[in-house]
């Protein structure tokens, strides 16, 4: 039996997508129901039971974020989805735009109810305008279906959500930098405090969650939150969609239980990735997309949840595992996650825009024999440091782990080319 | 600001009723302005937005023309100088980098005759790379307008490319 565990993927090329009936077939639209009957602290208490860590990559607990966002009296209050999956090795989100959307649109309503919203939008990268074209069809049959819409099901509260699409910026899925663009405006980070739940979308209380936290959210109201909670981690309940890409046999989205499988598992069980093709072997992975920690195989029997992840070193991110043969140099591949901080960084704080093309340039001078020395490579890690401490955003703050993991975890490569260990040039400055 | 081809020969692509049809078509709402950009870009047959509807857009908008342009360069999907009526991006990020896409992008190159980054003689490609198009999955991919090709071969590329100059989408079904 495979250990995947059909949860949010239920239904899954069974159900058509836009099929309100399908849907419901499947259970679907009654946590919406609930959503509008019970008082809203009860839905969002399910919710903290459950320990819904958010999906988008930052892991921060959805019930703490409603519960902020609950609190705050000023209105109107407005609930945001982050569709701009951005981060290279995830393609999960997609998914769920476009097989599963009537499940991110309960989700969504769901949140509207608790917060009796005055709208909903969902910000879906450029890249992904085929999939916007779909998704339109799922929001016009819960339209219909008057789960979106004017007075929804009697309730008196009304409520619609609004596609909104990117043109092509990774750091608009950085939270306040989609509202910039969803605005209309250059999606560039904003400074917190405030906090989004204070001061969001057009200065309003705002709620934004990943599309799987959301299309994750009716699942805890049908099952329960302790139920839910009991079939994932302690930590953190539930499933997580996790995608697998590289150098693996078997390249998808998998859903597991968090906490049931290792890292080893997913890559080379042949229910999940099924190892690596071609008679190649393992030479590192790439966790949570290109801001993720990349780890050897001494980490492969790690647990795949928040919790163990962290206490190896790791984490989940995006829900990204992208494999690497031993073809692959390390530095090359580092190169590529650079050059891609390079292109994305927004440019608005020194430490991403100048870090990233300082890591870059210190990246490629290691690949040329002696041409930097031990005290360079000092220089490497300030500056590494300093991106983390003193970028202006999360993304910033991120754009060095890939470098400071990998040199954590091959520090041979690193010092390979160095000037004290060429057999040539030494001392030669 | 570079004057476009198409500016100096005095017409706007698209033409200036269709900019000011798909400002309409969002109530020439300010907040609506990359979604409108994107259209106009579209409409223009040469994936680019003109310096005159971007004029029109600021001037019917309400927006600054810097605002318009901040947008235009800040957002990596726009491009402000006429390109092929097919661009073809091929997916640079590591996923795809490292599952040989630098051979395929060498294959485009043949097929189009045309180096990463230029448009050819003829408006109809330009070949560019571009950051992960989330199809990781399949890579090497390539994205074409809303169009994504995945687990690309030589022969995928050549049949791709006949398909798009004979603008013909019933023929690059399954690819």
């Amino acid at each position: 039996m495979s250990r995947e565990k059909r949860l949010i993927t239920r239904g899954l090329g069974e159900a058509r997508p836009e099929s309100v009936s399908d849907y419901e077939k499947l259970g679907g639209f009654a946590a919406l129901k609930k959503a509008l009957e019970l008082p809203p602290e009860e839905i969002i208490a399910e919710i903290k039971k459950a320990k819904l860590l958010g999906r988008g990559g930052a892991a921060y607990p959805a019930g703490n974020k409603w519960e902020h966002l609950l609190r705050i009296p000023e209105r109107p209050k407005y609930v945001v989805c982050n569709a701009d999956e951005g981060e290279p090795g995830t393609f999960k989100d997609k998914l769920i735009l476009d097989k599963l959307p009537l499940r991110l649109v309960e989700g969504m309503a769901v949140a509207g109810a608790v917060f009796r919203a005055a709208g909903g939008y969902i910000y879906v990268r450029g890249e992904y305008r085929a999939i916007q074209k779909r998704f339109q069809k799922a929001l016009g049959s819960a339209r219909e279906a008057n789960y979106l819409g004017r007075n929804i099901l009697g309730s008196g509260f009304d409520f619609d959500i609004e596609i909104v699409s990117g043109a092509g910026a990774y750091v608009c899925g950085e939270n306040s930098a989609l509202l910039n663009s969803t605005e209309g405006r250059v999606g560039r980070p904003r400074i917190k405090p405030p906090h989004l739940a204070e001061v969001g979308l057009f200065q309003k209380p705002t709620l934004v969650n990943n599309v799987e936290t959301f299309a994750s959210v009716p699942l805890v109201l049908e099952m329960g939150g302790r139920a839910y909670l009991e079939l994932g981690h302690p930590e953190s309940g539930g499933t997580k969609l996790v995608c697998l890409s590289g150098h693996v046999k078997r390249p998808g989205v998998y859903e597991i239980p968090l906490g049931s499988l290792t890292l080893r598992e997913l890559i080379f069980d042949s229910d999940f990735g099924d190892g690596v093709p071609g008679g190649g072997a393992f030479k590192f992975g790439h966790l949570g997309g290109q801001s993720g920690p990349i780890f050897s195989q001494e980490k492969l029997d790690a647990v795949y949840s928040y919790a163990d992840l962290r206490k190896a070193g790791l984490s989940v991110g995006s829900g990204a595992v992208v494999v690497m043969d031993s073809s692959v140099s390390v530095l090359a591949y580092l190169k590529k996650v650079a050059a891609f901080f390079v292109h994305e960084s927004c440019g608005k704080c020194v430490p991403c825009r100048e870090g990233n093309r300082a890591v870059l340039k210190r990246l490629s001078d290691l690949e040329i024999p002696s041409a930097l020395s031990r005290s360079d490579l000092e220089d490497l890690a300030n500056i590494a440091a300093a991106m983390s401490r003193a970028s202006f955003c999360g993304l910033g703050q991120s754009a060095a782990t890939h470098l400071k993991t990998a040199w954590k975890a091959f520090p041979a490569e690193f010092e390979r080319n160095l000037r004290e260990n060429a057999a040539f040039g030494a001392g030669a400055r | 600001m570079t004057k476009t081809p198409d500016a100096e020969a005095g017409f706007c692509r698209p033409s200036e009723e269709r900019v000011l049809e798909i400002l309409d078509s969002y109530g020439n709402d300010p907040q609506q302005l990359i979604a409108a950009l994107l259209d106009i870009q579209e409409a223009s047959g040469r994936n680019y937005v003109d310096r005159r509807a971007a004029e029109l857009a600021s001037a019917r908008l309400k927006v600054p023309l810097t605002q318009v342009y901040e947008i235009l360069t800040f957002y990596s999907m726009f491009a402000t100088e006429p390109r092929g009526r097919c661009v073809i991006e091929l997916c640079e990020s590591a996923p795809c980098h490292f599952q040989e896409a630098e051979r395929v992008l060498s294959w485009f190159e043949n097929a189009l005759d045309v180096k990463c980054g230029e448009t050819d003689a003829d408006g109809v490609f330009t070949l560019s790379r571009t950051s992960c198009v989330g199809a990781c999955d399949g890579g090497p991919a390539a994205r074409v307008g809303d169009e994504v090709f995945v687990n690309l071969t030589r022969d995928k590329v050549a049949r791709l490319v006949k398909s798009l100059r004979e603008d013909d989408p019933a023929s690059r079904e399954g690819l």
